[in-house]
């Protein structure tokens, strides 16, 4: 039988790129969009593009951010990308203050890199850049990123905030911009998160979706 | 920082993936899907669909292409021609698609970058510019595909779509398209040198040195068409030779 992947469909972004990455990666996909569809979910992922403020609002007013968190609770991994990342946070500053889903610990933060030599640097950050190990960790083992070489990580980012983990040892994966080592993947027992897009990342992104539908 | 971006261009009529020069006197090469398979194997950054008579003909069909390519093609994909309304653009990215490359239609109604931009993000709009030389340093936008002029500037136009909340800007030398002879380096450069957001150059790609000089002016990705359709170089080897010169892409093995 296929590993079931329900992702939450809240109204934010395109889908159906990645449904079609997850189906590549052997999973069944099931759009899930009400807090009775999390209820027996074994695997979730959070997806989203746009605004932090207006994706916590959709998930409020349908009761999904409870719903996640109780999900959570019961020790299921939760995958988020991009802005479903970010929303894995307690709070943003994009456009004022806004209230995450606070699971894990930290704020997410406008861009604010520049070049090496002092230079402002392009914002949003768009492109492929390379996965790097942050200083507190050794491998990769046991996360998302497994079967990923370091010498051939680049994936796909497209992104104006950044998430900042409060607890050094929650970054799995971090990318340069510029003078700013950015989180790419985020993660605190059955929760992670990336930053860039696996399902535009091609053979990497794969590999790492692969992971996530594979693990047991 | 972000690699150097290579992408790979599809114009595309009807069912078929075509090239011209100067955007005109098209030529019928093939798939478009078969090729976008094959650029996605081959390790391209990105793709671009272009459909080359969308606005003459008031349509808009490349959301089933799209969609057949993203079932096994898993790389960002820019769709444009034709997109005249915000939902145009849900409906493409409903399809697969990341982003909407807009430009007869901006034109027109330059409001509707800004309605695209705030609704979908402005990671999404790409300003298409297609820019012919009118004098030693001054370039005209040119809409439906080179065919119509419109008596802009492009310098300004390109500086009022980033106002406006355009995320990238397509720019493609009408001059330079389908004829292997390199870029238009000093459009290339005048636009990078006006605007903070990111530039795609595109029109003229017929060797890797092209996307060398390209890149040293200023351009944050590289558009290529002909080189790739009619298999002059294999794509290998033009990012083992942009990396020698000393430009940062993406390594695929």
């Amino acid at each position: 039988m296929n590993d079931i992947v329900s992702v939450i469909d809240y109204g934010v972004g395109n889908l159906f790129s990645v449904q079609k990455a997850l189906e590549h990666c052997g999973a069944t996909v099931r759009l899930v969009s009400s807090p009775e569809d999390l209820k027996h979910a074994t695997k979730v992922l959070l997806p989203g593009v746009g605004a932090f403020a207006d994706a916590m609002r959709q998930l409020n007013a349908s009761g999904m951010d409870e719903a996640i968190k109780a999900y959570v609770a019961s020790g299921a991994p939760l995958f988020g990308i991009c802005l479903g990342m970010q929303l894995l946070l307690d709070s943003s500053h994009e456009f004022g203050h806004s209230e995450g889903l606070g699971l894990i610990p930290g704020t997410v933060e406008l861009i604010t890199a520049r070049g090496l030599s002092g230079q402002p640097i392009k914002v949003p950050h768009i492109g492929w850049s390379s996965l790097v190990m942050p200083p507190t960790r050794s491998s990769w083992e046991g996360t998302v990123l497994e079967t990923v070489e370091t010498r051939n990580s680049a994936v796909y980012f497209v992104h104006s905030y950044m998430a900042v983990p409060s607890v050094a040892e929650h970054r799995v994966a971090d990318c340069q911009y510029g003078d700013t080592a950015v989180a790419a993947v985020v993660a605190r027992d059955n929760v992670c998160g990336a930053q860039f897009h696996p399902e535009k990342s091609g053979r990497v992104g794969l590999s790492m979706l692969r992971s996530f539908v594979t693990a047991r | 920082m972000s690699n150097t971006r290579l992408i790979a261009r599809l114009d595309v009529k009807g069912p078929n993936l075509i090239k011209g020069i100067h955007l005109e006197g098209l030529r019928i090469i093939g798939s478009p899907n078969e090729h976008a398979l094959s650029y996605y194997e081959q390790g391209i950054d990105e793709l671009i669909y272009m459909d080359c008579v969308a606005s003459l003909y008031g349509r808009n069909s490349l959301g089933e292409l799209i969609r057949k390519t993203a079932e096994n093609v898993f790389i960002p994909m820019t769709v444009g021609g034709g997109v005249r309304s915000v939902e145009d653009v849900a409906n493409l990215l409903r399809c697969g698609a990341d982003k909407v490359a807009v430009n007869t239609a901006a034109v027109g109604n330059p409001g509707l970058v800004s309605e695209i931009a705030r609704r979908f993000g402005s990671q999404c709009m790409v300003l298409s510019i297609e820019a012919k030389r009118v004098a030693p340093d001054r370039w005209e936008v040119f809409t439906d595909n080179g065919r119509e002029s419109t008596g802009l500037d492009v310098v300004e136009w390109a500086r009022k779509g980033a106002s406006l909340g355009a995320g990238e800007i397509l720019l493609t030398s009408v001059d330079q398209e389908g004829t292997r002879k390199g870029f238009d380096l000093e459009l290339v450069q005048t636009v990078t040198e006006t605007v903070g957001i990111p530039v795609i150059a595109s029109g003229g790609m017929g060797s890797a040195q092209h996307a060398v000089d390209v890149v040293g002016t200023g351009a944050d990705a590289v558009a290529m068409a002909d080189i790739l359709h009619y298999k002059r170089a294999a794509l290998a080897d033009i990012r083992n030779d942009v990396s020698a010169a000393g430009i940062r892409v993406r390594m695929y093995e």
